[in-house]
């Protein structure tokens, strides 16, 4: 199985956009995938009249679920995440077109020969971010490193 | 003691433990990989999985979902309280208000199909009283941890709470 690998991440690298057209079902099955019954991410009636927001709005583990899966087109299936860190300054809705964009901020080997990309990741609706995520995935570091085959001390996320 | 005091003594103490209500399967891997289009191999082709990771694993990110528990179960008269060491804190310190600014998530070892997590909740810090646009109140960071049924650390979540209360407008 082939993926992305160590020596082909540069610094200054950006991850192809991922473009998406959000619909309530999108809302609604990102909420219930997390098992996440909360009626702002389902409810239109609860949302406006109750909650005050303008319409059902996508749910934090949804939007990690989306990142991962945007990260991991980029990586292949042997890039491994390590760590994530969320921001959150706006929602996403259903009509929104959201945007994914990343640039690899950093590339760097650890003490036990893991190669790291760190990645600064949006999410923007209407060209305004609405999340920034930072990201910290393994990706193979020379053709017998497979970062899911680490264990124990060989694994410092 | 007072309430700092108590909550001093709160600090890197595990609470709330509790065994995820059913144990990791692969519908839901599907359903949360459909959910985005998550077409990585890892989840939908076994043979994939074996050469890769061992076997089947859950994508990392679903680490909370384990936990969420049914919308209705036989005999539960009560909605379960996520993050209790949140709601604790602000109920100790009278803050009605309170907003999460950070969401950490630390992945370890791989989740698995069949694997029964537990989690548990410990308090890792508490600042001094602070003032902010929103109001006056603390921060608190809170770490949730996941472990597998080998005692194995599969991630932590750390939450950055500010707990507040709203400031008097004058009239």
């Amino acid at each position: 199985m082939t993926g992305r690998t160590f020596e082909a991440v540069r610094a200054g690298d950006e991850l192809p956009e991922l473009v998406v057209d959000v619909s309530a079902t999108t809302i609604v099955l990102g909420a219930l995938a997390a098992r996440d019954w909360r009626p702002m991410h389902h409810d239109h009636d609860f949302a406006v009249n109750r909650n005050g927001t303008q319409d059902i709005f996508m749910n934090t583990p949804n939007q990690a679920a989306w990142f991962e899966r945007f990260v991991t087109d980029w990586t292949g299936p042997t890039g491994r995440l390590g760590r994530m860190k969320f921001r959150m300054s706006g929602s996403v809705f259903p009509g929104d077109t959201m945007t994914m964009r990343a640039t690899v901020e950093k590339v760097e080997t650890d003490a036990v020969g893991c190669g790291w990309a760190e990645l600064a990741v949006t999410l923007s609706v209407a060209d305004v971010v609405a999340t920034t995520c930072t990201v910290r995935v393994a990706v193979p570091n020379g053709k017998d490193d497979n970062p899911w085959k680490r264990r124990g001390d060989q694994w410092q996320p | 003691m007072s309430d700092a005091e108590q909550v001093e003594a709160m600090i890197g103490k595990v609470q709330y433990e509790e065994i995820g209500g059913f144990p990791v399967e692969r519908g839901y891997v599907w359903t949360s990989c459909a959910s985005v289009e998550n077409a990585n191999p890892l989840f939908w082709d076994d043979a994939v999985a074996d050469e890769v990771t061992d076997g089947l694993i859950a994508p990392p990110t679903m680490l909370s979902v384990w936990f969420r528990p049914h919308h209705w179960s036989p005999g539960r008269d009560e909605q379960p309280m996520p993050l209790r060491v949140h709601f604790d804190l602000k109920e100790r310190f009278g803050l009605p208000e309170a907003v999460m600014s950070d969401n950490t998530i630390v992945f370890h070892e791989p989740v698995r199909m069949g694997d029964r997590l537990r989690t548990r909740q410990i308090l890792r810090s508490v600042s001094d009283p602070k003032t902010t646009k929103l109001g006056t109140g603390r921060f608190w960071v809170i770490d949730v941890e996941y472990l597998n049924q080998r005692d194995e650390l599969v991630g932590v979540e750390s939450y950055t709470g500010f707990g507040y209360r709203r400031e008097e407008t004058p009239a």
